[in-house]
């Protein structure tokens, strides 16, 4: 098969975690007023703080305007027509699995996370978030042994409210963008983690995202807090079932290391992106951002983004203690009509502050592919270092990639470097593979997992064959 | 044409091949046959066909067959793509080797080894199972095994990188051997080592086909027969003698125009 038609094999790929679990689901009505939030606070019987906090979030959001600016074409949202709210029933306290909902563990298994696997055969621990409501947490009870909290958020507010309060917002507070303000009004669930002072968390924490029900929006809340000393690392996977009309999914994650505290959050996001004519989709807007708030502390983001139709995202780190490390490891897919604007932001407050960013973007098909990163350098921080690599690599002539590198430097003893290629994978490159006996499309899998290798290598051992798998996936014609 | 057949089986038989590349043509009526077991020597002026010719036999896209048919054991060669070719023991060993970035040396070569071995209906070697192959693989061809680790050709030498289509070539175990040019960019002791190992490749019904500018080469790899391509023809065949002349006398007796003749009772 010539390298052309291989090409547009790819295009026609269709989405594999396309189907749609038949639960019926508590829903609120479409529409969004100060009545919603309410009603939302009620029925998740949270505390007025957080109603508090929620009003003046939504009341915020009302005077901004949805951003248009990233390089992007969308549909316009609109909010009204959105279901705030959407809980699977039956959802009384789940105790163990065996409560939950033969169809939801069907799901999930269908994923490819049996979480009654997991439970016995793996290390993971695996928080679950189906649309909005967590439905099951497995190995709290072991984390706990170390004080280590490991939970869905709901359950965060109430068992540990003096932690979600202090913490709540202090990264990415609701004023910050459109997006993060309309999370903080609306968020149902999503998850939350504290690692005390000196433990290292002894297994990869781990939670699946998955959007199930027709026209919900999605906003997930995500608060991680590293204790002096402590150490954790945190996979995020996600995928959502094939949709007509565009879903909105707008998570915060906020994370915040402690002095000599380090903390490695991956994500693997394969939404779907639409179908081959750009129809459908998940529409992904997320902030996420991590404070190196403790002196010697690390923040280390890693990113293999395959999915979604349009993709926002930006994990940044304000790097504020002295000696503290910030990392941003990225690799984003786009092929047929996806659109991904991603990069990093971040800022250097501290002394000697270091910061390391990879970004990796493959567009293929019609793909629009765009890096924008800003590396901010404020005055105080005396002999702050950054390096940055951003390489492009195109499959076939239709598709695009385009890098924005954003440099401010206050600080004259900072030392800022940047590197930029933009590669076609070539045709060479693929003959020589064919001449080894090697298929168009293992080919093309493979130049692609080299071109990414650099980040692949960050990933916790068990998720870099996953990504490379799903990257793969994301590139295969359907052929078996 | 038929004549071949009569003479017994033939591994490769090219008849009358004409190829382009972009509108122009390049290969202009070339005929060759080779039987399994022979080394045939393809020698000839800069631009006059040969790695067109490699290419086109190894299936490269950019290269357009106008006319001409080329059978490879009892295969109409031009109907298979690029990989059916490899799987089914055509070996191209190429000029300018290709450089893979990410892709570690022992990952390609073990998944290049199960492609051929997948489609030869042959189970799968495992990583120790190829480990062991390829070191011993490595030593016929004198090659340092941290080569094993690192990138497909990348930042490898050029003498580093020939070496490394030897070995590839020792692993894949072809019918049909291609060398283009194997021996530029070796120096005196890689080219005999790299020598050397062809030659313990040789024997049985495997074939090489090898080009080169360089009797130099052919002294190590002593060739059953040396043929001379010109202007996309092959104008002049004989047996080893032809190149010790070619390297006295060069190519300047192409233009006399009575080299035409004399290709026809060689082959
Ligand atoms: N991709 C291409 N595009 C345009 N012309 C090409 C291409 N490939 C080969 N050619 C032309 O075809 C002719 C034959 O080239 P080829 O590489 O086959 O020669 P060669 O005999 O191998 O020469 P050398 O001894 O220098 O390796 C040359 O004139 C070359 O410029
Ligand atoms: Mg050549």
């Amino acid at each position: 098969m010539s390298e052309a038609e291989e090409l547009q094999k790819l295009a026609d790929k269709e989405y594999e975690f396309g189907f749609v679990t038949d639960v019926e689901s508590d829903s609120l009505p479409p529409g969004l007023d100060e009545d919603t939030i309410r009603e939302i606070v009620r029925r998740k019987g949270e505390p007025d703080w957080l109603l508090e906090y929620r009003l003046k979030a939504f009341r915020h959001w009302q005077t901004m305007e949805d951003p248009a600016w990233a390089k992007v074409n969308k549909n316009v949202v609109n909010y009204q027509d959105l279901i705030y709210y959407s809980a699977p029933k039956p959802k009384k306290q789940l105790e163990s699995l065996d409560e939950v909902d033969p169809e939801l563990l069907e799901t999930f298994e269908k994923l490819g996370i049996s979480l009654e696997e997991q439970k016995r055969l793996s290390n993971v621990a695996v928080d679950a978030v189906f649309d909005s409501v967590s439905v099951a947490t497995t190995f709290s009870d072991k984390l706990a042994e170390l004080g280590i909290i490991f939970c869905s958020f709901s359950e965060a507010v109430k068992e540990h409210p003096e932690l979600v309060r202090k913490y709540l917002g202090s990264v990415v507070p609701y004023t910050d963008n459109f997006y993060s303000a309309l999370n903080s009004a609306v968020f149902s669930d999503g998850s939350f983690c504290y690692i005390p002072k000196g433990v290292a968390c002894p297994m990869e924490l781990s939670t699946y995202f998955r959007i199930n029900a027709a026209g919900t929006g999605q906003f997930e809340r995500t608060l991680i807090v590293a204790d002096e000393g402590s150490t954790v690392s945190y996979l995020e996977g996600c995928t959502a079932p094939m949709r007509d009309e565009n879903q909105l999914h707008a998570a915060v994650v906020e994370l915040v290391a402690l002095e000599e505290a380090t903390i490695k959050y991956s994500t693997v996001q394969n939404w779907y992106p639409g179908d081959a004519d750009g129809v459908g989709g998940i529409y992904n807007f997320v902030t996420k951002r991590g404070l190196c708030k403790g002196d010697r502390s690390k923040i280390s983001w890693t990113q293999v983004e395959t999915g979604s139709a349009i993709t926002w995202k930006y994990p940044s780190c304000i790097l504020q203690g002295d000696d503290s490390i910030g990392e941003f490891y990225s690799v984003a897919l786009t092929n047929n009509f996806q659109q991904a604007d991603t990069g990093t932001k971040m800022v250097h407050l501290g002394k000697r502050t270091k910061s390391t960013i990879i970004s990796k973007g493959i567009s293929a098909g019609k793909g629009q592919n765009t890096y924008r990163g800003l590396v901010d350098i404020k005055k105080g921080a005396e002999d702050a270092r950054n390096f940055s690599q951003c390489d492009s690599m195109l499959l076939g002539d239709r598709c695009g990639a385009h890098t924005f590198p954003y440099v401010e430097v206050r600080n004259p003893s900072a030392k800022v470097e940047h590197e930029a290629t933009t590669s076609k994978i070539g045709e060479d490159q693929i003959f020589y593979c064919n001449q080894r006996g090697i298929s168009t499309e293992d080919a093309v899998s493979m130049i692609v997992n080299g071109f990414c290798k650099e980040v692949f290598s960050e990933l916790p051992m068990e998720f870099a064959v996953e990504a490379q798998k799903l990257l793969a996936v994301s590139l295969e014609g359907s052929v078996g | 044409m038929s004549a071949h057949e009569n003479e017994g089986k033939m591994i490769l038989d090219v008849n009358n091949l004409h190829a382009s590349v972009e509108g122009s043509p390049i290969l202009k009526g070339l005929n060759l046959s080779v039987k399994p077991g022979e080394v045939h020597a393809i020698m000839g002026p800069n631009g006059s066909g040969k790695s067109t010719f490699a290419n086109v036999l190894a299936g490269r896209e950019d290269y357009t067959v106008d006319s001409g048919s080329v059978s490879y054991s009892g295969l109409d060669l031009l109907d298979l793509d690029p990989e059916e070719r490899a799987c089914e023991g055509i070996f191209l060993a190429f000029q300018y080797p290709v450089s893979i970035p990410g892709i570690s040396n022992a990952y390609f070569l073990r998944s290049a080894l199960n492609a051929v071995r997948r489609y030869r209906e042959e189970s799968e070697v495992d990583a120790v199972d190829f480990l062991q192959l390829v070191r011993e693989k490595m030593k016929l061809v004198g090659m340092d095994e941290k080569l094993l680790q690192r990138s497909v050709n990348d930042g490898f030498s050029g003498g580093e990188k020939k070496r490394n289509e030897i070995l590839q070539m020792a692993v894949l175990d072809p019918k049909l051997a291609i060398l283009d040019e194997t021996d530029s960019g070796l120096d005196i002791d890689a080219l005999r080592i790299v020598a050397e190992g062809v030659n313990a490749l040789r024997g049985g019904d495997r074939a090489f086909i090898v080009v080169t500018h360089y009797q130099r080469l052919l002294d190590y790899i002593v060739p059953d027969h040396v043929h001379v391509l010109s202007e996309g023809q092959i104008v002049r065949s004989g047996d080893k003698t032809l190149a010790h002349e070619l390297e006295r006398e060069g190519y300047s007796w192409l233009e006399s125009g009575h080299a035409r003749e004399k290709t026809q009772e060689a082959s």
